[in-house]
């Protein structure tokens, strides 16, 4: 995790603040992490090991991950996240994309306003509009469906992602994209050859966020599907309802669920520190 | 090869009218020149002409061809940025060759066009490389060749010298001098710097607060300025002004009485003002000279030698003066000095700061950068 790099800022700290600091780093990072440790050693003990005292030693067995596979597929649910995960990513950047480079190459008076409203909605409960969308979900029969899913996971991250992307756009030196339109370009042009190629890292981030908003995201999920649409976040909850509360299942299917997501974070940590942290530091 | 007009164009942001009204003509293959103090509308102006900024009011022609509604990629003109506006993921090749390859030109021919900048502008080493990896003095060339390779019949430039050194802007400028000759195209060039307007200008356009002051050959303007303002604002350092009264008027121009009781017979023309009124003389640091019976004196404050030249700044009953004098002047700070000037070098303004014409135009004031050229045994 980007903690571990604490000792190169402070390079020139004496030593001893610096081990401290190292040291704290470490323990907010393992405090961080620990519940996460805890479900996967938790994953790898028998059922009985598992509610059992806490401990560290036990001897490992994969007897949950046999038990989990056997019940159900696990594909199927993995399917569905990664189809809604990305497609609802996509779909908010097609959107999105458009709308930030109005905001921030052609803005009026109302852009700033208009990007705070847009964020204020992120305010609002959720549930405070499961009703009416659920409502109208059964009635358009979007209802365990994919395409409802990403429908709603791109309304949801959709505030998040204008807003990021409109940031990044920000940052652009507008005199490029007026050379670009001097040089003939369309506004499609402008975008396609030069705003995305300039701020790729930026866009790139945004999507990987609204990826695993998406991913983890389980009240709409559990919500507005039951079977043939469910992700994960659904297959996990699966585990604590109908068989009563069997801690060692439940987290080794949790692991599965958080592992691909996981290893696309570790994979792209580099990508996303340095997207999130644009224009702060430059 | 191609001609502007602008006809009263006027520019507002919201309510705030940046661009008030200007006129101008520019020649095929002239080099005009855009200055003015900081905020006075400069980069809007050369904006409007380009299509970045759409025109509130007013029509600006190219080749007689009104161009208010055309996109700036179809209005035969080619812009390099102040801040050369590179495309910085791209090669200097490709950065060059970008507007063909938006028209769809093939491959080969733009290759082609992109090499014949490369060698006017001594890029050949460079094309591979990225923007990042060039000096200031090189990514200016490549902005320069983006624009050569459009071919365009105007070359717009915003202050695009401003980011180099001292001995690059030199170079540079005989460069885009040279450059004007090989291309054969208009350029109009916005520059803060005295030295680049007066040297590379056919055209001096004098602007200030959104309104054009004055418009002429820089000699023109050196030795007629049309106001203060100009009289101000062209020539470094500063001209120097003093208040001075009407004492009266004759053939041979207005005789006015200066601070300190002394008479002199400024050479203008006096059918604009009063017996008695008050005017306001200008004459330059450098048409000055130290001179022991010279009707002005004062008390040196500071004292600048430059080695060629030494600048003395004087302080006077009518203010602070400025001097331009030989670099061995034996003066020190603090010592009294008398000075005086050749009043046909003087320059009257009345009270709306407007100038009195001159009885008779400056030698050099009709002179062109061509003419530079020519020399005087082939004169006619
Ligand atoms: N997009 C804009 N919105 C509002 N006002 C603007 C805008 N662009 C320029 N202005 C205003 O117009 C005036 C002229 O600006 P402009 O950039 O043309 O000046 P300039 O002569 O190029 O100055 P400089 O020498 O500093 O580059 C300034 O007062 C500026 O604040
Ligand atoms: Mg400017």
């Amino acid at each position: 995790m980007s903690m571990s790099r604490q000792p190169m800022a402070s390079r020139h700290a004496l030593p001893v603040k610096q081990l401290l600091l190292t040291l704290l780093a470490w323990s907010v990072a393992f405090v961080i992490f620990f519940p996460i440790l805890w479900m996967v050693l938790t994953g790898f003990k028998t059922e009985t090991a598992a509610i059992a005292d806490p401990s560290f030693i036990f001897s490992p067995t994969l007897e949950s991950y046999q038990a989990v596979q056997a019940r159900s597929g696990y594909a199927r649910f993995a399917i569905n996240s990664v189809a809604v995960a990305f497609g609802s990513t996509l779909l908010a950047l097609l959107i999105a994309i458009p709308s930030a480079y109005a905001m921030a190459f052609l803005p009026t008076k109302r852009t700033k306003g208009t990007l705070l409203w847009m964020l204020s909605t992120k305010m609002l409960p959720p549930v405070g509009v499961l009703v009416p969308i659920y409502l109208i979900f059964r009635d358009v029969g979007l209802l365990d469906t994919r395409t409802g899913l990403i429908l709603v996971y791109t309304l949801m991250n959709l505030p998040i992602v204008v807003w990021m992307l409109y940031t990044f756009f920000k940052d652009m030196p507008k005199d490029i994209l007026e050379a670009g339109r001097m040089d003939g370009a369309s506004t499609f042009q402008e975008v396609w050859y030069l705003l995305l190629p300039l701020t790729l890292p930026g866009i790139a981030s945004t999507g990987l966020l609204s990826v695993i908003l998406s991913w983890n995201e389980a009240f709409w999920s559990l919500n507005l599907t039951s079977s043939k649409a469910a992700p994960l976040t659904a297959y996990i909850a699966s585990f604590s309802s109908p068989e009563g509360l069997f801690w060692a299942k439940l987290s080794a299917a949790s692991t599965m669920a958080i592992a691909p997501i996981l290893i696309l974070g570790w994979m792209t940590q580099k990508q996303m520190v340095r997207g999130l942290t644009f224009g702060a530091v430059k | 090869m191609a001609t502007l007009q602008l006809h009263d164009l006027v520019k507002r942001f919201g309510d705030t009218e940046v661009i008030k009204g200007v006129d101008l003509d520019v020649e095929d293959r002239e080099f005009v020149v855009f200055v003015g103090p900081s905020g006075c509308g400069k980069s809007t102006l050369m904006r409007m002409i380009a299509g970045l900024e759409s025109a509130s009011e007013g029509d600006i022609l190219i080749d007689g061809q009104r161009m208010n509604d055309v996109g700036p990629a179809d209005r035969g003109l080619a812009m390099v940025f102040q801040s050369y506006a590179l495309y910085p993921h791209m090669s200097v090749a490709d950065n060059m060759g970008f507007s063909m390859r938006l028209a769809g030109v093939p491959k080969a021919e733009r290759r082609a066009k992109v090499l014949e900048a490369a060698r006017i502008l001594q890029l050949e080493p460079l094309l591979e490389r990225k923007p990042k990896a060039l000096s200031g003095g090189q990514r200016q060339r490549v902005a320069i060749g983006r624009a050569i390779v459009r071919n365009p019949g105007i070359f717009l430039f915003d202050e695009p010298l401003s980011n180099l050194d001292a001995a690059l802007r030199v170079q540079m400028r005989i460069e885009l001098a040279r450059l004007h000759e090989e291309l054969d195209a208009t350029m109009i060039y916005v520059t803060h710097d005295q030295i680049e307007a007066m040297t590379m200008a056919d055209k001096i356009v004098v602007l200030h607060d959104g309104v054009v002051e004055q418009v002429g050959s820089p000699m023109a303007l050196y030795h007629h300025p049309r106001n203060r303002f100009v009289a101000g604002f062209i020539g470094s350092p500063t001209m120097n002004f003093f208040a001075v009264e009407v004492a009266g008027l004759d053939a041979e121009g207005v005789r006015v009485t200066l601070p300190g009781g002394g008479q002199c017979v400024v050479p203008v023309d006096g059918s604009r003002v009063q017996q008695a009124a008050t005017l306001e003389l200008g004459i330059r640091p450098e048409h000055l000279r130290l001179d022991d019976a010279g009707p002005l004196g004062g008390t040196i404050q500071v004292l600048e030698r430059l080695g060629g030249q030494t600048s003395l700044y004087i302080e006077t009953d009518g203010g602070l003066v400025t001097l331009m004098a030989d670099g061995d002047v034996a003066y020190r700070v603090h010592d009294p000095v008398r000075f005086g000037f050749d009043a046909s070098r003087a320059h009257l303004f009345d009270a709306e700061g407007l100038a009195c014409e001159s009885l008779k135009a400056h030698p050099l004031a009709s002179l062109t950068r061509q003419d530079n050229r020519v020399s005087p045994q082939a004169a006619p």
